[in-house]
């Protein structure tokens, strides 16, 4: 059996904010009817959490679920946890009209964290990422630069963004960039 | 800069985070169609001067199809609806004829 290794191994630069590859981490994707009973009771059982509002991101400890689209959720698990409860939603949710994917592997995760991470987001996504528009918890599925990303608040100074794990070594180089200690704006400043 | 509501998501998208897809409500035809209804759906496209209706994806986003009406000389948008429906509801049918009171569905369809 290989040894599973995250798309940049921990990869880390510092500038005016921190970006961080998170490593592996457990992602599973489902998608089905979100306001179904079977869907709702599957997602408590496998997280411990209720299935998010839109736009929403609810996290406790290491789980989290993300609403993706008004049918697909994005479960965030421990990764060594991820094939295990990927086959027990596929279990729960049979004869549904529902799709469970373990997709940890096609996924890459970054951490963004520091006083100014709001604008490291700010200067690559059309989107509004101030703390009054963007508090914690709300989570945007968006535009990096060139690639699709999603990406989420997990603290007032600290977002957590996912990309395509192919895409994972461009989406580092261009948040590096961003952070870039030098090029800071100040629109946010707080 | 193009700034368009998805329906499904609520998200204030802006044009690089859409894809565009054409012109809406077009009947595909398809197997058994004549020749010329063929051709019309494969080539004929309206290209109004004012009010049009129109397929987008949120392509950078939920990913999901919707309709939007706007103004293709003003760039005025009237209001995005579901893709799963085959003529514009009455609120977006409202708007536009606010502003544009000759407008109808009817005539808009029989522009192409």
């Amino acid at each position: 059996m290989s040894n599973a290794v995250s798309a940049l191994q921990g990869a880390r630069f510092e500038g005016f904010a921190t970006i961080t590859e998170s490593g592996l981490r457990g992602m599973i994707t489902l998608r089905g009817d979100l306001a179904s009973s079977a869907v709702k009771s599957a997602v408590k059982a496998a997280t411990g959490l209720a299935v998010p509002t839109q736009r929403q991101f609810a996290t406790a400890d290491e789980h989290g679920v993300g609403w993706m689209s008004p049918d697909e959720l994005l479960l965030m698990v421990p990764y060594e946890k991820a094939p295990e409860i990927t086959a027990r939603l596929a279990a729960a949710l049979e004869g549904e009209h529902a799709l469970v994917v373990n997709v940890s592997d096609a996924r890459a995760v970054f951490s963004i964290e520091g006083q100014s991470a709001r604008e490291v987001l700010a200067k690559l996504s059309p989107v509004d990422v101030s703390q009054e528009s963007f508090p914690e918890g709300t989570l945007r599925r968006t535009r990096l630069a060139q690639t699709a990303v999603a990406f989420w608040a997990k603290g007032k100074n600290a977002f957590e963004l996912i990309c395509f794990r192919s895409e994972a070594g461009y989406v580092f180089d261009v948040l590096s960039m961003s952070a870039r200690k030098g090029s800071e704006v100040n629109f946010y400043s707080t | 800069m193009l700034i368009l509501e998805c329906p499904y998501c609520g998200v204030e998208a802006e044009e690089t985070e859409l894809h565009a897809g054409g012109q809406a409500h077009i009947k595909r035809e398809t197997v058994g169609s004549d020749d010329d209804a063929f051709e019309h759906y494969l080539f004929s496209r309206a290209n109004p001067r004012g009010v049009h209706l129109e397929r987008w994806r949120h392509a950078n986003g939920c990913g999901k199809w919707f309709h939007a009406a706007r103004s293709t000389t003003t760039l005025e948008v009237f209001g995005t609806y579901s893709a799963q429906t085959f003529e514009p509801p009455k609120a977006i049918v409202d708007a536009i004829t606010a502003k544009h009171p000759n407008w109808s569905f009817d005539q808009w369809k029989d522009l192409s």
